[in-house]
């Protein structure tokens, strides 16, 4: 995998340096759809406004969630050079490493990668045989416009040698390929950019229900940063790369095959002459590249290296301030910079010279072909007007290959990319439950029946756990941060299954009723809260989309989060911004407790979210809590005295083992773990 | 743009001499045409096929010159680009690291390190370019139309028509783009932002059996995305089919009228051809042209980013002729530092005389009126809610910020008439991230004295309770620490954060909420060990748990950043409401 991501990288790298020249390539009488299309996402890129308004334009404060942002302004593959950069300097990438976890998950053969990406053109296979139709078309027309200006320049020899009417009607025919091409031309971009889209479309959906249906424990294992750079980028890259790359092997195809025949029949000697060459463009295009991937490859890596330091150091420049550690810092830069310098000096330079060299190679062709031609015209063999057509194909008949050689590396890092969106498309979803039953009346008795469970096999977590737990009853779950308290969040909602044993709703084992009927059973109300971009009222209607206002104003009443609803501008209305950075933490929670206060399921599970609260919230989530749990059984991972002193059942935890459980007194009486951390945590030191 | 002019300056040999040579190339380029029209007119002509030859190989040998030049071209694009980029970004990583925390506030991590790398590749791009095609584009644009001229100057006139045909049309597509595509982008948002819910939200979602609805909520993003993607395709598709019509007909043109001038005598066959070649010439000149301009404007745009972090005023300084204070090492501003005013002795460590402190203008203070004095050897404990103003009284201390009102005293001197190096010498910090930089234990732990010796990082190491666990490291100190510190946990890196603190006696230690990560056992070790080992070290702890600050000299009650409470822990018991709310929220 690593070798892959520097592969991307580097090509990345390459694509963004190689954009400038790419564009330039003067010799060409076309310019390859591509390029055209990088320019304009290039220029609709620009902030044109604030090119005459400065000031507007650079706002000092940047939004806060840069990882996103860069995540977003990748879209679409944004024409290359900056979206690809990004992906570069996007922190998650470089600090962690993402994907690295579910790539050794496991590893699809490329057939199988291929077999799926084909399954999703399946539905727009009229799409796909369209655009080739179209490019078939587009090709030979494209190919009649030297042939019939050459015509028309034969028509053109000398003076009182002009045949006016022969040239009427080549130029008749002329503006009708020429019109004809155009319009090919359009149908065919438009139709490939309509199948990349809605192909696009189809893997992004793929990939999306996906993530809904895989065991949580991917979701949880794996960075989030990354699954969505797999959504939105390697997604792009996959229409970008297959897409694009299969339909220009198509056209370069096409043209070259046309080409040589075409060329054929005007002069087989220069024919010949031509593609004898054409090894020599190939060559040397190869050479450069090599050298130049040598040099990228390294700049990648300092580049990585620089990214690395830059936020490290600038990511904590405070602590840096703190320590007087400017100086240290500075020099430890240059170094690198320094080293980054040498090496794009040298990247740069072999990859600016791929141009010169294409129109050098070209120039030469074209020279050789000229003289050769006159040469014949001399004797009769050739018309000026087919030098002038074969001094057109000179030019057109090497661009094909420099295309398919650009294409090539596009279509390695799409199909890295695919890897990845296939990996993704490959886990297999949670065990179905389709033919469970529904369970349909709850009494809120659980049952933990000897339940063994681990994340990692060989690292043993919860072991032959019993617990039983009546209706009503109040179960806390106590223990040191990090001691795995969630854990048992995850078994009692199956969010993950248990290893061995069983746990028991109402008398049925969970595995055999459905997840859906199971978890509307259980209120839940985690300490990090999720809001999602939408109203209040609709964030509190989650769970019950029918509930009219009323219900949601009493549910919010009993959370206690109606008094600052209302003081909000647009009270129920309001947006939660996206991140609900416009609510603060406390308030975010008393909206969760809201939402579970609306649908009044018969069992709780808290995971009480006080520790960035300030006290005065506190005391509201508090009695939030309390309302709550009146007469449902209820799982509460506590933090607070009160609450745990309070439990029917107290569970202690240490590192993911329940080590004890009772009731408070039976616990102190034990005078083991929990006796020993209600006295450091609890009572007066 | 002023502040570029240097870096620009020290590259004029090259920004001048590759262009010229690029320029050598273009002529080159221009000639060919030239050459082979005439082949095929004097010579097929005449018959000539010396002449054919010589100007066969005339032609040749031009292309050769053309890729020397243009090697040559290349190198200095190269040395020139990278070399002032690479000058830009040292200067500019410089500048950084003189900012305050004010000017930290204002610029996140990603904004600095975007115009660290992604401005400045920009940058780097545009003046490649400058060098490589400033010349080539206008030149074969202008010299083609020329070359035409004198070809013909009535057949030229289609040049004149053509080339702001095709420039008008390119930038008119291109303008009906724009807001096409800021409209797929805020669809492609919205996608992105979803899918982000809903991993987010994995938990919530399923717990509510809402998967369905998430993937309607997808759905429907994704065919927005699809439907604005597709339609800014049928606009932007038009591009290339339009460009090449018009030159088409253009040529349809040339063909005709030239056809009259041939027949009149007036043209030959072999320049009909060249001017075909023209056209075709400044067709793809005109889009390297909107290339340049392009990337200039990116690049400017890039430049005022950049320029705006040079222009950012530093609002914390150190003083002219500050007092310095003897250091326990050297640093390289000691020579500025006038020893002679080494300040007197006071009665007091650190006073804080009436002092309010706003974030910025408009933000409410979030300290108020605070008054507070400090013997030598005291520890003062801070305590309030979040947001109450606990860290921004700390803050004050090293002049991360400046105090809106009223002064700041260390050793009886306002904290502003201190050497900035030196005052900031005097603390040992804790921050609340507690956070290691990649390198070895040993480099981490010499960050407040670059020259500490193992010895006194041990000590640092044992008063800090870290003892035990670095000694079990494969190294110890020579144990490679990862970015962040992360192959250490929350507990280690906090313990650790507190001996790189320590190493070097700091006279004043400040633990911003640092030791939420210790059970209490430890903490309580780690509060004795600091008591025993440092002499007379005065101690700031800043912290949520009333148990951390309980036996402190001094306890500071913050509400809103205002000072409720302020005394010993018996006291406070005794008259202060909220520090008995906290202290009973945590212990009933």
């Amino acid at each position: 995998m690593e070798d892959n991501k520097d592969k991307k990288k580097r090509e990345n790298l390459l694509t963004q340096e190689k954009n400038i020249p790419k564009k330039e390539r003067p010799r060409k009488a076309k310019y390859t759809e591509k390029e055209f299309r990088k320019l304009q996402k290039e220029i609709a890129k620009l902030p044109a406004p604030s090119f005459n308004n400065p000031e507007k334009a650079q706002p000092v404060q940047e939004v806060p969630k840069p990882i996103l942002n860069d995540l977003k302004r990748n879209d679409l593959g944004y024409g290359g050079l900056e979206d690809k950069k990004q992906k570069l300097t996007d922190p998650e990438i470089i600090i962690d490493k993402p994907g690295a976890k579910l790539e050794k998950l496991h590893r699809p053969k490329k057939p199988k990668v291929l077999r799926k990406l084909f399954s999703f053109l399946k539905p727009n296979t009229i799409h796909l045989i369209l655009c080739l139709i179209f490019s078939l078309i587009n090709s030979v027309l494209e190919l009649f416009i030297p042939i019939l200006s050459g015509k028309a320049i034969d028509c053109i020899i000398g003076p009182n040698e002009v045949d006016f009417e022969k040239l009427k009607t080549i130029i008749l025919y002329f503006s009708l390929v020429v019109v004809g091409f155009a319009f090919f031309r359009w149908l065919y971009v438009y139709m490939n950019n309509i199948l990349s889209y809605k192909t696009d479309r189809l893997v992004r959906i793929g990939l999306f229900k996906k993530f809904n249906r895989v065991p949580l424990k991917y979701i949880d294992g794996s960075s989030h940063g990354d699954l969505q750079s797999r959504m939105i980028n390697d997604v792009d890259e996959i229409s970008n790369g297959f897409l694009e790359g299969m339909t220009t092997i198509f056209d370069a195809m096409v043209s070259i095959v046309l080409t040589i025949y075409v060329m054929f029949t005007i002069d087989v000697r220069i024919s010949v002459v031509i593609i004898a060459l054409t090894p020599l463009s190939v060559f040397v295009t190869a050479f450069i590249a090599f050298k130049s991937d040598k040099y990228f490859r390294r700049q990648a890596k300092t580049l990585g290296d620089a990214s690395g330091m830059i936020l490290e150091m600038l990511g904590n420049q405070r602590i840096v301030k703190s320590f007087n550690y400017e100086d240290r810092s500075i020099e430890k830069f240059e170094k690198i910079n320094q080293n980054l310098a040498n090496q794009s000096e040298k990247a740069m330079f072999y990859a600016s010279l791929s141009n010169p060299f294409a129109r050098f190679i070209n120039g030469i062709i074209y020279a050789v072909v000229a003289i050769m031609g006159t040469l014949e015209a001399l004797t009769g063999s050739i018309t000026v007007g087919n030098i002038s057509v074969l001094l057109n194909y000179a030019n057109k008949y090497i661009r094909p290959f420099n295309e398919i050689s650009d294409v090539f590396s596009d279509l390695q890092s799409a199909y890295a990319s695919s890897r990845r969106v296939v990996n993704v498309l490959d886990i297999e979803n949670e065990v179905s439950d389709e033919n469970n039953e529904v369970l349909k009346r709850c009494t809120g008795e659980v049952e933990i029946k000897d339940v063994s469970f681990s994340y990692v096999p060989n690292k043993k977590l919860i072991e032959h756990l019993n617990v039983s737990v009546k209706k009503g009853q109040r179960i806390a779950i106590v223990g040191p941060t990090g001691c795995g308290k969630s854990t048992m969040i995850n078994l009692l909602m199956r969010f993950y299954d248990v290893n061995s044993g069983a746990i028991l709703v109402s008398n049925k084992e969970i595995t055999k009723i459905t997840r859906a009927s199971l978890r509307e059973k259980y209120g839940m109300v985690l300490q990090d809260t999720w809001l999602f971009n939408a109203s209040i009222k609709d964030n509190i209607k989650y769970g019950k989309p029918n509930a009219t206002d009323a219900e949601v104003i009493r549910a919010a009443k009993m959370a206690y989060a109606h008094d600052y609803i209302q003081t909000l501008e647009h009270g129920y209305d309001t947006i939660v911004s996206e991140g609900g950075d416009n609510l603060s933490q406390g308030q975010k929670q008393l909206i969760c407790i809201a939402r579970i206060m609306l649908t009044k399921p018969p069992m709780l599970i808290l995971d009480e979210a006080t520790s960035n609260i300030d006290t005065r919230t506190e005391l509201l989530i508090q009695n939030a809590f309390n309302t709550m749990m009146e007469g449902r059984t209820s799982f509460v991972v506590a933090h607070r005295l009160s609450t745990i002193v309070k439990s029917d059942l107290i569970l202690v935890m240490n590192k993911g083992n329940i080590i004890e459980q009772g009731t408070h007194q039976e616990l102190l009486n034990k005078k083991g773990f929990y006796y020993n951390l209600y006295n450091s945590q609890f009572s007066k030191v | 743009m002023k502040n570029f002019k240097k870096y620009f300056k020290a590259y004029v040999k090259e920004l001048i001499l590759g262009p010229s040579f690029k320029l050598i190339e273009t002529i080159t380029e221009l000639i060919i045409p030239v050459l082979i029209a005439s082949m095929i007119d004097v010579g097929v002509a005449k018959n000539d096929t010396k002449y054919i030859m010589t100007y066969g190989a005339i032609v040749i040998a031009l292309n050769f010159v053309g890729i020397a030049v243009a090697i040559i071209c290349q190198k200095f694009a190269a040395k020139a680009s990278v070399g002032i980029g690479s000058s830009i970004r040292s200067d500019l990583y410089k500048k950084i690291n003189t900012f305050s925390h004010v000017e930290l506030d204002k610029y996140s991590t990603a904004t600095i390190n975007n115009r660290l790398t992604h401005d400045i590749t920009r940058i780097q791009q545009a003046i490649s370019m400058f060098v490589r095609l400033v010349m080539r584009a206008p030149f074969l644009l202008i010299g083609s139309i020329i070359m035409a001229m004198t070809i013909d100057l009535k057949l030229s006139l289609i040049f004149l028509v053509v080339a702001p045909l095709i420039l008008g049309v390119v930038s008119i597509i291109l303008k009906a783009t724009v807001p096409l595509y800021d409209k797929t982008q805020k669809n492609l948002d919205s996608v992105s932002n979803v899918t982000r819910e809903n991993l987010q939200g994995a938990r919530v979602i399923r717990s509510f059996n809402k998967q369905e609805y998430e993937e309607q909520r997808f759905e429907n993003a994704t065919k927005k995305l699809a439907r604005s993607s597709i339609k800014v395709s049928a606009v932007s598709s038009l591009l290339n089919p339009v460009t090449s019509t018009i030159i088409n007909f253009a040529i349809v043109a040339v063909l005709w009228f030239g056809g009259i001038q041939v027949n009149i005598g007036g043209l030959t066959q072999g320049q009909i051809i060249a001017f075909i070649n023209y056209l075709t010439q400044i067709s793809t000149a005109l889009i390297s042209l909107a290339n340049i301009i392009v990337a200039f404007i990116k690049a400017i745009n890039c430049g005022k980013r950049i320029n705006e972090v040079f222009n950012t005023k530093v609002s914390i300084k150190s003083p002219e002729g500050a007092i310095g204070v003897i250091t326990e090492h050297p640093m390289e501003e000691k020579e500025n530092v006038n020893e002679k005013q080494t300040p007197e002795e006071s009665e007091f460590e650190v006073e804080f005389d009436n002092v309010s402190f706003a974030y910025s203008n408009t933000a409410k203070n979030a300290i108020s009126n605070l008054n507070l004095k400090v013997k030598r050897g005291e520890t003062i404990g801070i305590i309030g809610g979040t947001g109450s103003g606990k860290s921004s009284v700390i803050y004050l201390l090293p002049r991360f910020y400046d105090a809106t009102k009223g002064t700041v005293k260390i050793k009886g001197k306002d904290v502003k008439e201190y050497n900035l190096v030196a005052l900031r010498n005097l603390f040992g910090i804790v921050p609340q991230k507690s956070v290691l930089f990649s390198g070895t234990l040993r480099e981490n732990m010499q960050w407040r004295k670059p020259d500490a010796t193992d010895e006194e990082i041990f000590k640092a190491i044992k008063i800090s309770q870290s003892e035990e666990f670095v000694k079990e490291l494969d190294g110890k100190l020579d144990f490679k620490v990862q970015a962040g510190g992360k192959n250490f946990s929350g507990g280690q890196r906090q313990r650790l954060t507190i001996a790189r603190a320590l190493v070097g006696n700091p006279e004043i230690l400040i633990m911003d909420d640092s030791a939420s990560a210790l059970d209490f056992q430890t903490d309580a070790n780690l509060r004795a060990a600091i008591k025993q080992n440092t002499n007379n070290m005065t101690v700031f702890i800043v912290s949520q748990r009333v148990n951390t600050i309980r036996n402190a000299d001094q306890i500071i009650v913050l509400e809103k950043g205002n000072v409720v409470g302020h005394g010993t822990h018996k006291e406070l018991m005794e008259n202060c409401e909220v520090y008995k709310e906290i202290h009973d929220s945590q212990t009933k």
